[in-house]
């Protein structure tokens, strides 16, 4: 993309050049916290996002290895395989309580690896390499940030505060007309779609996808992201993973405990800081007649 | 061929039904899903693995103290995670994240600790002859470990039903606040039952883990995916269920491996979890509707 110097001057360049994993991952992880948020922002509990991100990758990097499509036709069509699969399973378990969902979605997880690794058309334990590197930093970010405006605006209008009625009292919400089910479809599925572009996006920044990149422990980190920001606003998970990807970057020493600290972040967040660290609360267009 | 088949396929699913028995009584009973649950399987096979490597010790002494090290382990991290979530707004949800961070922390400090190579059992432990019955081969760890199923659940089943102890227990799953108000000490309760289930989780990770001679810090998550479509096909919380829904699932999986492909093997069970969610949420066996808060 060329732009006039004074609005990208040429340091920018270099220091693009330079950061370039990190500010790719930053654009991605921030996607992934969003689609954590928005199962979260329902009060239910996805464990699929990795698998979700597993199955845009994968299938993004079969459209452009097999059928070589272009990148901005691939983008758009690698939500469709997680979405399916959100519905699959969305389908019987959003009427359960939430545990189902919950272990549906891990069992997932679990089971694509399986997958990928035994059977060859997806490369087994090699993976799938030399897909091009197509996905620009530009597309990541303006879908980011395309993202958190629609997620902003959702969560402001009536249908954020229906959202909020379920999360904090599920009979209250039906009892006031919510239409639960109807929302917690919506809720996964848009998170799949999210985790998907993602999955799509990671897939085509690496040139290398691998079996072992979307199992346990991804599904846990993103899920670290979600609650050491909080749920509050849409802003708030992606800053968490932020916080979470920069933190290895800047402390060495920190890699090889990283999933540890991911781990008890999670534990400690639930334990002691329900809101998370972020707990700003969104303010409405038409303001609450008192704060609590 | 079709009887080896169904053989290994009813050993196959014992281990499984073993595994899955801890996990479904802690469900039934303290209605958490304790996600560390698959930690405690490891553990039990890496304490059998000490005491047999370092202190020599035969497989009847080190089965056992496999079984109390893991269940003294869960019922440390009962009170360290769960106990403190009584208070919460949704305790169901919070159980969920916080055992799933808990775990991912265990498992990632278990591999710093003790890497992620795979270990083996002293092969002198348990004698590598097998018994032809009928032309069907069993091998001496596939013995054990239908003899040790059969004890470990007709054990549990009389506990639960033929105890004043298992009573309580009844009692706590069915209503916790009624069963406190008659005088039982529930949280004593909620301990001995983490520790049950712990010690079924680690006799289930010495067992398979001599039966397939690999251990290592990740082998309990790997089985949680059995794990979680044997307790949701058998019904969570239910105990004869479970034993059912673990023998189908050898079976299924023995089959699809020795008559489709061995690579589907693993997916098998998930279709089988989803297609019991979408047809008998409640489990195959399942009476009541399900649970709602």
């Amino acid at each position: 993309m060329t732009l006039p110097d004074w609005l990208y001057p040429g340091w920018l360049d270099d220091f693009l050049w330079t950061y370039q994993n990190v500010i790719h991952s930053l654009g991605i992880n921030g996607l992934l916290a969003l689609s954590m948020y928005v199962v979260l922002a329902v009060g239910q509990l996805s464990l699929g996002q990795a698998a979700f991100m597993g199955l845009g990758a994968y299938s993004s990097a079969l459209l452009t290895l097999k059928l070589k499509l272009p990148f901005l036709l691939v983008l758009p069509a690698s939500c469709i395989t997680p979405m399916l699969f959100a519905f699959a399973i969305g389908g019987p378990t959003l009427r359960l309580s939430g545990v189902y969902l919950a272990i549906a979605t891990i069992g997932l997880g679990e089971v694509l690896r399986a997958v990928y690794l035994n059977v060859d058309y997806f490369g087994g334990a090699l993976g799938l390499s030399g897909i091009p590197d197509s996905a620009e930093t530009w597309m990541i970010y303006g879908l980011l940030f395309a993202a958190i405006a629609v997620l902003w605006l959702i969560a402001r209008s009536g249908v954020g505060r229906a959202m909020e009625a379920m999360r904090e009292d599920e009979t209250a919400a039906q009892m006031m007309g919510v239409n639960v089910g109807r929302y917690r479809m919506g809720a996964l599925l848009a998170s799949a779609m999210l985790a998907g572009f993602a999955g799509a996006l990671s897939a085509h920044v690496s040139s290398f996808i691998g079996p072992n990149e979307y199992g346990f422990e991804p599904a846990v980190t993103i899920l670290s992201y979600a609650l050491l920001g909080g749920i509050g606003t849409p802003l708030a998970p992606v800053l968490g993973a932020w916080i979470l990807t920069l933190l290895p970057e800047l402390l060495r020493d920190v890699t090889d405990m990283r999933s540890i600290l991911n781990g008890l972040i999670i534990v400690l967040a639930v334990l002691f800081l329900p809101n998370g660290l972020l707990a700003w609360r969104m303010r409405r267009i038409a303001a609450p007649a008192r704060p609590r | 061929m079709l009887a080896q088949q169904l053989t290994n396929g009813i050993l196959l699913g014992a281990t499984y039904a073993l595994f899955a028995l801890g996990f479904t009584l802690m469900f039934g009973v303290l209605r958490v899903i304790n996600l560390t649950y698959g930690f405690y399987f490891s553990a039990g096979a890496f304490i059998a693995l000490f005491a047999t490597r370092a202190a020599g010790m035969p497989i009847w002494a080190a089965l056992p103290l496999a079984a109390i090290g893991a269940g003294v382990i869960a019922m440390l991290i009962d009170r360290l995670l769960l106990s403190r979530l009584n208070r919460a707004r949704n305790p169901e949800l919070a159980s969920l994240m916080v055992t799933l961070g808990g775990v991912l922390a265990l498992y990632s400090a278990a591999t710093a600790i003790l890497g992620s190579d795979i270990r083996r059992l002293p092969p002198e432990l348990i004698g590598a002859e097998a018994l032809l019955i009928g032309g069907v081969r069993i091998t001496m760890a596939q013995i054990l470990i239908l003899i040790a199923t059969i004890v470990l659940v007709s054990g549990l089943i009389l506990l639960l039903r033929g105890t004043r102890l298992g009573l309580a227990i009844r009692a706590m799953a069915e209503r916790p606040d009624a069963a406190g108000l008659m005088g039982i000490d529930t949280r004593r309760l909620a301990s001995l039952v983490s520790f049950l289930s712990g010690a079924l989780a680690g006799a289930a990770g010495v067992l398979i883990g001599l039966n397939f001679n690999a251990i290592q810090p990740y082998m309990g998550e790997e089985m949680m995916l059995r794990g979680f479509v044997v307790v949701i096909v058998g019904g969570l919380g239910d105990v004869r269920g479970a034993v059912i829904a673990g023998l189908l699932l050898g079976v299924i999986e023995v089959a699809t491996a020795g008559y489709l492909a061995s690579g589907l093997k693993d997916a098998v069970g998930f279709c089988l979890l989803v297609a019991v969610l979408w047809t008998r949420p409640s489990g195959l066996f399942g009476r009541s509707a399900v649970r709602r808060a």
